[in-house]
Parts: C-alpha cells; sequence; structure tokens
C-alpha cells in the first residue's frame, strides 16, 4: 500500500491550468445579462483546483493505493458478503445501450433495458419464492424503508393502524432506524443461548399492535433460525407480516427459500449476494420482493410483459407511492442479472454450499484461538468473541482488527452483533481459496500469540500501514470536513 | 462444472469437509427444517459461458435507442452532459471499485481523502459550509432534507413548490405520510413560485420553504426573495437541485441562505444509466451539522501526528443510534460520489464556469430559434438555463412520434406531470449539443409539426 501522503487536490492547484477543453460557443454569443439577470449571476467562480490531465490521473491513482479491496486481497467483513466482483459485468454496465440510456426515453427505446428488468425480477422470485419484486430501492436499508411503508399501507387497507414493529437484539441498525422512519416504535426480543430468537420472549412481546417482525436469516450470527416454522405461525397468528433482511442470504440460494420460510416480504441486497461491487460505500440495489397479499402496495412503476412488449406500468391504485425518482439503481441491475445468468441455477446453489463450507472450515482453524459463544454448525459467517484476550491480556477485539491489518487483511466486522462481548464477525465468501482461509488462520492464530506474548505489539497496531491510528474524539469535537483555503 | 467464480475443487471440499469433521455438504445444513427446503433444483436456465453471456448482454443493450446513437434533448431531471475519460477510467480502478465502506480507517485513506475532497468541492459549488458524503438520488435527498427541516425547527409544515421535479415531490409525500408531517404545494405564476403565496402560507408551523433552483421547467427561481419570506417566519429555505452544472454560473443557494441544498448529482460525471445509479447531494450550514443524515468524513492526525481522514460523527447513524438515528441511511453512493469529485476536478474553476457558460447560450439559442416557428411559443417568460418549455399546435407525444425516425430524441411532454400544460414541451439543450444537431432539430420540429 502506498505510504506516501497524496497533497490534497487544491493543494496542486496552479492558476491556468486545465485538465479539460471546452469549445467555444458554436452559437451567437449575446451578453450575459441579456440572458439571465445580473442579480442571478454569481459573481466569483467555485474554487476548483486548476491541475491539468495528468495530475488529475496521478492524483487519483496515488490515492486508490491507499485503498484495501477486494481485488488486494481477503476482506472477511461479517455481513457484508464482501465476494470477488466479475468484470465481465462491469464492462455489461458500461455498454452504451445502457448506460447512455435516458430514464424517459420513449419506451420502444428502452426496450432491451426493461426486458432486462423483467427477467432479473422472475429470476429474484424464483430465487426466493416471492411473488413480486420492485426494484427501486437503492439499497438495504431503503428496501427496508419500502417494506414497511407497504406493510403499513396493507393494515390501513384492513382498517387497522398498528404501533409497533419488532426486532431481534442481534439485528442490523438500520432495522429498529427504518422502523422509526416509517412512524413505528421498536421493540426488541431477545436471543435464546442457542443463538435463536428466543421463542418464550416473542409471545410476550407480540400482540395486535405489531405490524412486523423484521427478522434476519440466517440471523446476525450466521446462524440458521432452527424455530422459523414457530415463529412464522406466531406472527402470523397475530395478524402482523414478517419481514426478512436479505443481508444473508448468500447461505440460502438453492437450499431454502424465504418464500417457503413464511416471510411476506423481504429485501435483496444485490450488492452482497449477487456479486455487484460495494464502490467505497456504495451504490448498491436493495429490491424487495413481496408475495401476493403486498404486491398492490408495490411502488410505481412495475415493469410489466404484454406479449413480446415490456412496459412501465403506474396505473396501480394502492401502492405507496414512488421512493427515489425514475426505477432503480438499474446499472447495479445489470451486473447481478449478469451474474445470475453466469451462474445458473446450478452455480447459485455452489455458491451456498461453498460459502458455507468456507465459513465452517475457518470457524474450524479459529476454534481453538478464540471463544466461541454459540457452539454450532455456521452458515455463510460466524460470530467469535474476544473477551478471554480482552480479559487475560487487556487487549481489545479492535486492537486484534487493527494486527490484522499488518498481516495484509481487511479486518472483520467487530462489535457486531451487540449481543456477544468483543464480537468479531467473520464472512470468507464462496470466492475464496482453500490457501487464502489456511492462511488467514494462521495470521489469527499469531495474533492471539502475540496477544499474550507481547500484547503492546496488538495495542499498538497497525504498524505498517500508511497511517497509523486516527484520532476519532478530535475529529468528531472540532469537525473539519472540508478543506479551506489558509 | 465449475464456476470460474469458485476457486475451490472438488477434492478440496471433501479434505475441507474432514477437517470440519464432518462428511459430507449436506451435513451443513442439518439446522433447517426439513420442511423449508428447497426439494428441487432451482428453475433458472443452465450457465452460460462468458462467451455466451456476452451476446445476450450486447443483444440486450443493443435494443436500446440510447444517447449516442439518437440525438438528445430530452432532460427532466437526467442530463445528457459530456463525461471526460479520466472520469471512469480513474473511479472504475479496481481499488475504489471493490473496497467497502471505509470503516478501516488506516487501510482507506485513499477513499476517505477522494471524499473529503468531493465534501469541499460540493460546498465550493453551492457556497455551503458542510456536505455528507452521498444519499441514493436527488428525490430521497430532498425528501430526506424536509425530514431533516423537521427536525431542526420542531415544525411540521413543509411547504414545496409546485416547480419541484414532480418525482421529487412524489418522493417527499412517500417519506413524510407516516411521520406525521403536513405538505402544502405552493402554486405557480409565469413558471416559477408564487412567492405572493408563499407568504400568505408561510407561518409559525411552517418548518420550510422547498424550491427547485433552477426548477423542472428550467426557469431561474428568486432564491434570495424566497429565502428572505422564509427566515421572516423562522422557517428555513430548502434548496432542491436537478442540475448542479447550473451552478458554475448561477448565484449559488448558500448566497442567498440557504438551510439546506438537497438534489441531484448525476450531471457530474454520471452517466444516465436508465436513471441510476445517481448521487443524492445534500449540503447545510455549519450549525446543523449535527442533524445532517448520512456519513461525513474528517480531517484528523494519526497518533504520529501525520495527517487522515476518518468518518465522523457516528452518532447520527443508525449502525450506533439506531432508532434514535438521523436516518437510516447506511450503503449511499459513494463510487458516484468519487465521480462526481474527479469531474469536479477535471473542470476546475475554469472548465465549471465554461461547460455552464455553454449549456446556457446553447439552450438560449435553441429557444430563440423555436419560438420562430410558426404555432410554436415559449410558456413562460422568466429566464431559464438549459432547459424550457414551449406550448406546440399538436400534441408534444405527436412530436416525439414524428421526430423518432429521425433519430431525435424529444422533450418531456409535460401533461403527465401537468394537465394545465398538456400542450407544454420540456426541451434540454446541454454542451452536448451542437450548433448543427440544433439547427437540424429546429428545421425537423419545422418539417413533422406542418
Amino acid at each position: 500500500m502506498n505510504p506516501r501522503e497524496v497533497p490534497l487536490i487544491f493543494e496542486e492547484s496552479v492558476p491556468g491550468r486545465v485538465a479539460t477543453r471546452f469549445p467555444d460557443p458554436d452559437v451567437p454569443v449575446v451578453p450575459l445579462e441579456e440572458i439571465i439577470p445580473k442579480d442571478y449571476l454569481r459573481e466569483r467562480p467555485p474554487e476548483f483546483p486548476e491541475v491539468s490531465e495528468p495530475e488529475v490521473v496521478r492524483h487519483f491513482t496515488w490515492l486508490s493505493r491507499r485503498n484495501y479491496a477486494v481485488d488486494l486481497g481477503f476482506y472477511p467483513l461479517g455481513s457484508c458478503t464482501m465476494k470477488y466482483n466479475p468484470k465481465i459485468n462491469e464492462d455489461a454496465a458500461r455498454l452504451p445501450g445502457f448506460s447512455r440510456l435516458h430514464p424517459y426515453a420513449p419506451e420502444e427505446l428502452a426496450q432491451g433495458a426493461l426486458r432486462l428488468m423483467w427477467e432479473l425480477e422472475q429470476l429474484l422470485c424464483e430465487i426466493s419464492g416471492m411473488d413480486r419484486v420492485t426494484f427501486q430501492p437503492a439499497a438495504g436499508a431503503h428496501g427496508e424503508l419500502t417494506a414497511l411503508m407497504m406493510i403499513r399501507a396493507a393494515l390501513e387497507d384492513r382498517g387497522e393502524r398498528r404501533t409497533k414493529v419488532v426486532v431481534p437484539d442481534s439485528a442490523h441498525g438500520t432495522n429498529p432506524a427504518s422502523a422509526a422512519m416509517c412512524g413505528y416504535q421498536v421493540v426488541v426480543v431477545r436471543s435464546d443461548d442457542r443463538g435463536n430468537v428466543d421463542i418464550q420472549h416473542l409471545r410476550q412481546v407480540m400482540d395486535e399492535q405489531v405490524a412486523a417482525f423484521m427478522l434476519t436469516n440466517p440471523n446476525t450470527l450466521g446462524l440458521f433460525e432452527e424455530h422459523i416454522l414457530e415463529i412464522e405461525e406466531i406472527v402470523h397468528g397475530y395478524g402482523a407480516f414478517l419481514y426478512l433482511d436479505g443481508a444473508n442470504l448468500n447461505a440460502m440460494l438453492g437450499i431454502t427459500r424465504p418464500g417457503d420460510q413464511g416471510f411476506d416480504v423481504m429485501h435483496f441486497n444485490l450488492h452482497k449476494t449477487f456479486s455487484t461491487p460495494h464502490g467505497g460505500g456504495g451504490p448498491g440495489a436493495g429490491p424487495v420482493g413481496v408475495k401476493n397479499v403486498l404486491a398492490p402496495y408495490l411502488p410505481v412503476p412495475t415493469v410489466e410483459r404484454e406479449g413480446e412488449r415490456f412496459y412501465l406500468n403506474y396505473n396501480r391504485p394502492k401502492t405507496i407511492g414512488k421512493i427515489r425518482a425514475f426505477y432503480g439503481n438499474f446499472a447495479v441491475l445489470v451486473r447481478a442479472y449478469a451474474y445470475i445468468r453466469a451462474l445458473g441455477g446450478e452455480g447459485l446453489r455452489q455458491v451456498a454450499e461453498t460459502a458455507v463450507l468456507n465459513a465452517n472450515y475457518l470457524l474450524t482453524l479459529l476454534r481453538p484461538y478464540f471463544d466461541l459463544p454459540y457452539n454450532r454448525l455456521c452458515k455463510h459467517e460466524f460470530v467469535l468473541s474476544g473477551r478471554r484476550q480482552k480479559k487475560e491480556y487487556g487487549v481489545t477485539t479492535r486492537d486484534m482488527a487493527k494486527r490484522l491489518l499488518d498481516y495484509g487483511y481487511h479486518a472483520p466486522t467487530i462489535y457486531f452483533p451487540l449481543i456477544v462481548e468483543e464480537a468479531i464477525m467473520i464472512e470468507p465468501t464462496e470466492t475464496e481459496t482453500r490457501k487464502t482461509l489456511d492462511a488467514f488462520a494462521e495470521a489469527m492464530r499469531r495474533i492471539a500469540e502475540e496477544a499474550a506474548t507481547n500484547p503492546e505489539l496488538v495495542r499498538s497496531a497497525p504498524h505498517t500501514t500508511p497511517v497509523k491510528r486516527l484520532d476519532e474524539v478530535q475529529a468528531a469535537r472540532n469537525p473539519n470536513l472540508r478543506w479551506r483555503p489558509t | 462444472m465449475p464456476v470460474q467464480y469458485i476457486p475451490v475443487t472438488e477434492e478440496e471440499r471433501q479434505e475441507m469437509l474432514r477437517v470440519i469433521g464432518v462428511d459430507s455438504i449436506e451435513a451443513l445444513f442439518a439446522d433447517i427444517p426439513p420442511a423449508v427446503r428447497l426439494k428441487r433444483p432451482l428453475n433458472i436456465e443452465p450457465p452460460l459461458s462468458d462467451l455466451e453471456l456476452w451476446a445476450l448482454l450486447r443483444g440486450l443493450a443493443d435494443q436500446n435507442g440510447h444517447c449516442d446513437r439518437y440525438t438528445c434533448f430530452l432532460g427532466a431531471g437526467a442530463y445528457d452532459h459530456y463525461v471526460p475519460s479520466v472520469v471512469w477510467h480513474l473511479a472504475s480502478r479496481g481499488e475504489f471499485l471493490t473496497a467497502y465502506t471505509p470503516y478501516q480507517a488506516e487501510i482507506m485513506q485513499g477513499e476517505l481523502q477522494a471524499i473529503y475532497e468531493y465534501q469541499t468541492l460540493l460546498c465550493e459549488l453551492l457556497a455551503m459550509d458542510v456536505a455528507n458524503a452521498s444519499m441514493y438520488d436527488g428525490a430521497s435527498a430532498l425528501a430526506e432534507a424536509t425530514v431533516m427541516a423537521r427536525d431542526l425547527t420542531r415544525r411540521n409544515r413543509i411547504l414545496v413548490s409546485r416547480a419541484v421535479h414532480p418525482e421529487y415531490r412524489q418522493v417527499i409525500q412517500t417519506y413524510t405520510r407516516h411521520l406525521g408531517m403536513e405538505i402544502v404545494e405552493v402554486p405557480l405564476q409565469e413558471g416559477v413560485t408564487d412567492l405572493d403565496v408563499a407568504r400568505d402560507l408561510l407561518s409559525e408551523q411552517v418548518a420550510a420553504l422547498v424550491l427547485q433552483i433552477p426548477n423542472f421547467f428550467g426557469c431561474i427561481e428568486d432564491g434570495q426573495t424566497a429565502s428572505d419570506l422564509a427566515h421572516r417566519h423562522g422557517a428555513l429555505l430548502v434548496v432542491g437541485i436537478g442540475e448542479p452544472l447550473a451552478m458554475g454560473i448561477l448565484r449559488p443557494p448558500g448566497e442567498y441562505g440557504a438551510d439546506i441544498v438537497a438534489g441531484e448529482g448525476q450531471p457530474l460525471g454520471n452517466h444516465l444509466n436508465f436513471g441510476g445509479p445517481y448521487l443524492g447531494m445534500m449540503a447545510t450550514r455549519q450549525e446543523y451539522v449535527r442533524r445532517i443524515p448520512g456519513r461525513l468524513v474528517g480531517a484528523t492526525v494519526d497518533v504520529e501526528g501525520r495527517k487522515g481522514f476518518v468518518l465522523t460523527l457516528q452518532t447520527r447513524e443508525q449502525h450506533i443510534r439506531r432508532e434514535k438515528a438521523t436516518s437510516n441511511i447506511c450503503t449511499n453512493e459513494s463510487l458516484n460520489a468519487l465521480a462526481a469529485a474527479i469531474y469536479m476536478v477535471a473542470l476546475g474553476k475554469q472548465g465549471i464556469q465554461k461547460v455552464a457558460e455553454l449549456n446556457l447560450r446553447k439552450a438560449h439559442y435553441a429557444k430563440t430559434r423555436i419560438r420562430e416557428i410558426q404555432g410554436f411559443s415559449l410558456a413562460f417568460r422568466t429566464p431559464t438555463f438549459h432547459e424550457f418549455v414551449v406550448r406546440c399546435p399538436l400534441p408534444p407525444e405527436e412530436l416525439n412520434r414524428r421526430l423518432l425516425p429521425h433519430g431525435i430524441i424529444g422533450g418531456l411532454p409535460l401533461g403527465r406531470f401537468y394537465p394545465e400544460l398538456a400542450d407544454g414541451w420540456l426541451l434540454c439543450v446541454t454542451e452536448a449539443r451542437s450548433r448543427d444537431e440544433i439547427d437540424r432539430f429546429v428545421d425537423l420540429v419545422k418539417e413533422v409539426a406542418a
């Protein structure tokens, strides 16, 4: 990784340099004030840097070399499914027929795009056991919000105004945040000592005021909810909806379908399960799948087929409306479609099997060195605890995560789920070799050993990265969120 | 058959199962109740080879009439601008493309610094103090801005101009419906918000007045007067943006007192992509920073005093604050923000002015030529940027149909969103249109309308 500090691009600016040449106007030039009143005109231009094209290229190339990414190595970030992102999908998304297509282009000019969306909907329905899918949500959390709005609309249609949403104590933070954004009060249900939803507690918190139970399955501990059928019965018994946070769908492809488990509605994370790149934080896509009972409330438009013609349907009287402009993160859909077609049904099942195989293999290698709060076979990921290292040597999970950076790996997700003390959440994915898993396990073993023999080395890690630990307190106390000329 | 993205061979698989201590893959799924197991293969077509896949995708793409094959005079919230080659060559580098959110700051300084530069560039463009690391798109960003205004003022009513992009207004409705908020539409006069009506609607109950500048019709609103009006009643001015490039030449919202600016960043180096991914922009004043949704990158130092960047003020966010967060947003549009940063840098101080001026002048030229055609007239006298509304002697839908065989994508027929403007045709002329293309367009309009 590039150790050299890269100056801010603003510090490289020299008046008079340009990186893009625009033509002079080829239309008659009239004084600006004749077109726009002077009051509306900008007095001084924005202080963008003045640099040449080679400087732009070197600046961002050098910056890129201060980044870790899946293309460089192992990224065992639990809950994020950092699998390899196929390159053919990138080429496909950049075909002008997709990338240069205007969203309001006449329908007859968008038949290829609409067909792709229509077919992707069928594919996701088959994979999930849902009846319809909307592609509008831009991300998983956006999908959660969309789904809760649909649930709310369906309940109101029944003449009910329910007030609560139940989430497990192991839920992603987005679940309660989405519930609040939809005007619901959040109720938390405990996990039991096997890492499942505590069925007794679920019975206690459920009542006629609960609109939905939001569940991740396999859950954020990487464990399949063993009592899923009982959960389904309890939730539906109160007339509430069962929602699947689909973040962990990778473990289920071709094995079991949310629709068959009794879920009424779910979101997919195309940027996790279906290999679209995370882009340093986005864009993703969070399509929502629903059973027929919720289909009338889908956002507009839906994509429909009539013979060989595909069209956008806005005529849906019970729709919740729109949750973003246009139709969704289309270029992300192109990648997910390409991925599914490349693998076929058989390949998707191999994805799930290998993801679960890799996770259990890695878990087996690491079990001797760390505490395992829930000693079960895992699915696509597992959660260890660093409490032993913390208690015995004063070395925290954060310290060990930072030390992993010195060994050339991205760290796992840490301190999540909240119910595991000093949590270390590891998701290897199916795209890693056994050799990589062995080497990573060896690094973890050595760190566990260092924690015992040389704790200070771990506590002060990382040592080899472009910068060392950063002062986050200072950053939050006196926020410096933009450069200003001195 | 082996899958190209899965490196584990059958032999390794057996060996790994042995290490785990189970005798089959099946045993790893023993905790899934049989009743919910899928007992048949997924009904999906067999895997495709790379060559077959490429042919399939190219075939689908070829069915689309895109802006390299057609001359585009359509805008309405998605704009056909020239994107310098450097933008996606750099943004597509695997180190940016295949990274996650920069939670491990020590190995993500590249991403963090690039977003810090993006935040700075956006603040410069809009003349605002603080910008976040991105939202989903213009519509959802503006909707979250209204919720932020509610939180800041503890007032529930939002006045939204009818000249805000109709889809953005629909999204505001959807987002606010369950939060006890009330959306009141402000009518129009000459294609801009009727500020006399806004004055009457403003009160101590109003959290914000929301305008879009330039508005959906391309018209330039009087931001200063709107700002004075809103602030007189303790309401915030929220400025929606559909076309950030306009700020290369127009007075930026920060200069007339905007409190929150939210809108679409697609024109900053992002492709049309049939509507997404785009880039939700959000910026505000320094004093409101702790209520802004989304991620923020801040500058700091490491333990040895070296300069560095981190995600900061995270206690606003869902992974810390859960149901008390300022928003549920997690995944955002970082890569699109990165592309926007590269684009703004590639334009530079001269380029941003020049490209804005080209848009303005070309649209102005097209406007003066079209209104000379018999039966066509401009709908509004208000000054415009690169879009304008023409009233047509025949339905705009019909005009578009007749232009299409000539390789032209016409403007947006407005009847779909504004029944009172059923003869209205929203045209857009960017820097990507040459004078020849404009002249040919005008001649063809004349011809097909005759």
